[in-house]
């Protein structure tokens, strides 16, 4: 076992190129309890990075408090420092809207809202003041996310009369539509098929050009398939018997599948992990 | 068919024709269910007869002409419901814009976390006891003191806006504008209670992707939150409304029960429950008969509403 505290050393071999977000020494708690302990790492742009590790490690946790949602939880408090492109996001300065603009989310539920597929993708055009010709940044956006073939005769449609893969890409196509610098993914396939799936793995490999993504995900081929970086979590009880989680390996994909340092890892990815 | 099947079924039938409790009790069941719907559509029918066969004198005598005379004298026997209707669908819209936008104001504030727990739940708490305040009360209660207390703002109104047609009269002490206030506070629970369940159970997704997409707290509320609580809110207000059309005893005692259509909200008007409440123990051969008429307007009202709500609702949650 590694002791979390310690930074793990691979961070700053995987990572040279261009930092987008560093995480230094961040810990999340939820009034007491101790979610994330110790988290150093840094994302680079225009790269995919997976986020692995066993249920309640606190992926989704870490994750959203790259766009402030973590906001949302009245109980939830970060410590330690996350920096987007030099400024740290939870100085008080900082507008946690803006940062939102900024740094985009996909949820793991498919979650359009319940307008129609057009007004999905201008709604967040709007409340970030978008000026230009909507109709085109909607079917922008959906060519974007793979869907505009599917739906462009029934763009006045609700939402959510589409199917659940789709649903997905218009929330996709919704974030797009904003021009993130960052798009952060809490499991966005693991409500979809495998066709629906492989299309979103599709559209990420796209969007990296323009994008710097983030994705959580149960799914390791996900991961080995999509994601130039690979970080393991994983949860260890701490002092006192509460789990707390923390990143063990931080690697080049293909390290950490193909030759982990660390033995968590090892067992994790090759399944034979608790 | 394999003989197994066969057999099969056989022992299917054969258990479906043995006695068996559990199954009986949900015939017993059933059959109750559908008994007891059966008469609440047999009430419904014998009220709605009741209705018009009482009223068919004042029907055949006045015809549709009774909707736009605003006689009402018993000695001549000749009666006219336009007053009735007036007031009753003015006083119910003036207390509706009061009561929507403070109980969807209410609403919004209470389902956001702007307050604590502690102090939110007895808010909510005292917001039902309005609901529980029986009418009778919010009468007296506008007569001796709402009413006397609100006088002297509505004179003030008079004396600036007195050129307009609705502020056009001398505040008098029974009249339709205090009547509909009174109203709005009545109706006020229901709006707020219901809107605010409707927004409390949207999604937390909704929100979070609202927020996601870079929205603040004010345009999550009304471009995403509101319009998705949007067919329960609008259900709280058909409700509120078909209250205010049908309250009796607040409006009998506080609009004046005068027989005139007045342009003013500040003279005394009539409403069609409160005109019945008033005169329903002395009227007797075609004046009770007109009443009835009168009831069965009402009843068409708010039949209306409801299914005008019933509309809109699925109307929405269609499109929105
Ligand atoms: N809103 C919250 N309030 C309190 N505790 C929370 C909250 N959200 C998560 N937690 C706790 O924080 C820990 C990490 O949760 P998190 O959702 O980040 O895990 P995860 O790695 O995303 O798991 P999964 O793979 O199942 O999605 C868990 O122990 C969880 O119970
Ligand atoms: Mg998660």
């Amino acid at each position: 076992m590694t002791n979390p505290s310690t930074r793990p050393t691979s961070t700053n071999n995987a990572v040279s190129d261009d930092v987008v977000i560093r995480t230094e020494n961040v810990s999340v708690y939820y009034g007491a309890f101790q979610a994330v302990r110790n988290v150093y790492l840094d994302i680079p742009k225009n790269k995919v990075v997976a986020f692995i590790g066993p249920s309640g490690c606190g992926k989704s946790t870490l994750l959203r408090c790259y766009n402030r949602l973590n906001d949302l939880i009245p109980s939830a408090r970060v410590d330690g420092k996350i920096t987007y492109q030099g400024i740290d996001l939870y100085d008080p300065k900082v507008d946690p809207v803006e940062v939102r603009r900024r740094i985009g989310m996909v949820f793991q539920r498919p979650n359009p809202f319940p307008k129609s597929i057009y007004e999905n993708i201008a709604f967040g055009a709007r409340v970030n003041g978008y000026k230009g010709d909507m109709d085109e940044l909607v079917e922008r956006s959906l060519r974007g996310a793979a869907l505009w073939e599917e739906v462009k005769d029934k763009l006045k449609q609700s939402g959510l009369s589409l199917s659940g893969g789709q649903q997905q890409r218009l929330c996709i196509a919704r974030t797009i539509a904003i021009e993130p610098e960052v798009i952060l993914m809490d499991e966005p396939c693991s409500a979809l098929d495998p066709i629906s799936t492989l299309r979103v793995e599709d559209l990420m490999h796209d969007l990296k050009q323009r994008f710097t993504i983030i994705i959580v995900t149960h799914n390791m081929q996900q991961a080995s398939r999509v994601a130039d970086l690979t970080g393991f979590f994983n949860a260890e009880a701490g002092e006192g018997g509460s789990r707390f989680g923390y990143l063990v390996e931080y690697d080049r994909t293909e390290h950490i599948f193909n030759a982990p340092k660390e033995q968590a890892t090892q067992d994790y990815v090759s399944g034979r992990f608790g | 068919m394999t003989p197994s099947t066969i057999s099969h079924q056989e022992t299917l039938i054969e258990s479906s024709q043995k006695f068996n409790a559990p199954r009986l009790i949900d015939r017993i069941f059933f059959w109750l269910t559908v008994a007891l719907a059966v008469s609440v559509g047999l009430i419904l029918l014998w009220i709605t007869w009741s209705l018009l066969s009482i009223a068919f004198p004042a029907i055949a005598e006045f015809n549709i002409g009774f909707l736009f005379s605003q006689v009402w004298n018993p000695v001549e026997d000749a009666y006219g419901a336009l007053p009735q209707i007036y007031g009753t669908i003015v006083s119910s819209i003036v207390a509706l814009l009061f009561a929507i936008p403070l109980g969807v104001g209410v609403a919004v504030f209470l389902s956001e976390n702007f307050l604590p727990r502690k102090i939110l739940t007895p808010i909510a708490f005292v917001i039902e006891l309005l609901a529980a305040i029986p009418s009778v009360v919010y009468g007296m209660w506008g007569i001796f003191v709402f009413i006397p207390f609100i006088l002297p703002g509505l004179q003030a109104i008079y004396g600036t806006f007195g050129w307009l047609p609705f502020f056009s009269t001398q505040p008098s002490t029974r009249q339709l504008f205090a009547t509909a206030l009174v109203l709005a506070i009545m109706i006020l629970p229901t709006i707020i209670a219901i809107s605010r369940d409707s927004l409390v159970s949207t999604p937390p997704e909704l929100r979070q992707g609202a927020y996601g997409l870079g929205a603040t707290r004010w345009e999550t509320l009304t471009r995403v939150l509101v319009p998705s609580a949007l067919s329960g809110i609008i259900g709280s207000i058909m409700l509120a409304l078909g209250r205010a059309l049908g309250e009796t005893m607040a409006a009998a005692m506080l609009i004046g029960n005068s027989n005139r259509v007045s342009a003013s909200l500040f003279a005394p008007a009539s409403t069609i429950s409160a005109l019945i409440a008033n005169q329903f123990g002395e009227a007797s051969g075609l004046q009770r008969s007109a009443l009835f008429y009168e009831a069965l307007i009402l009843m068409i009202m708010t039949l209306l509403v409801n299914m005008l709500a019933e509309v809109i609702v699925n109307r929405f949650q269609q499109v929105e």
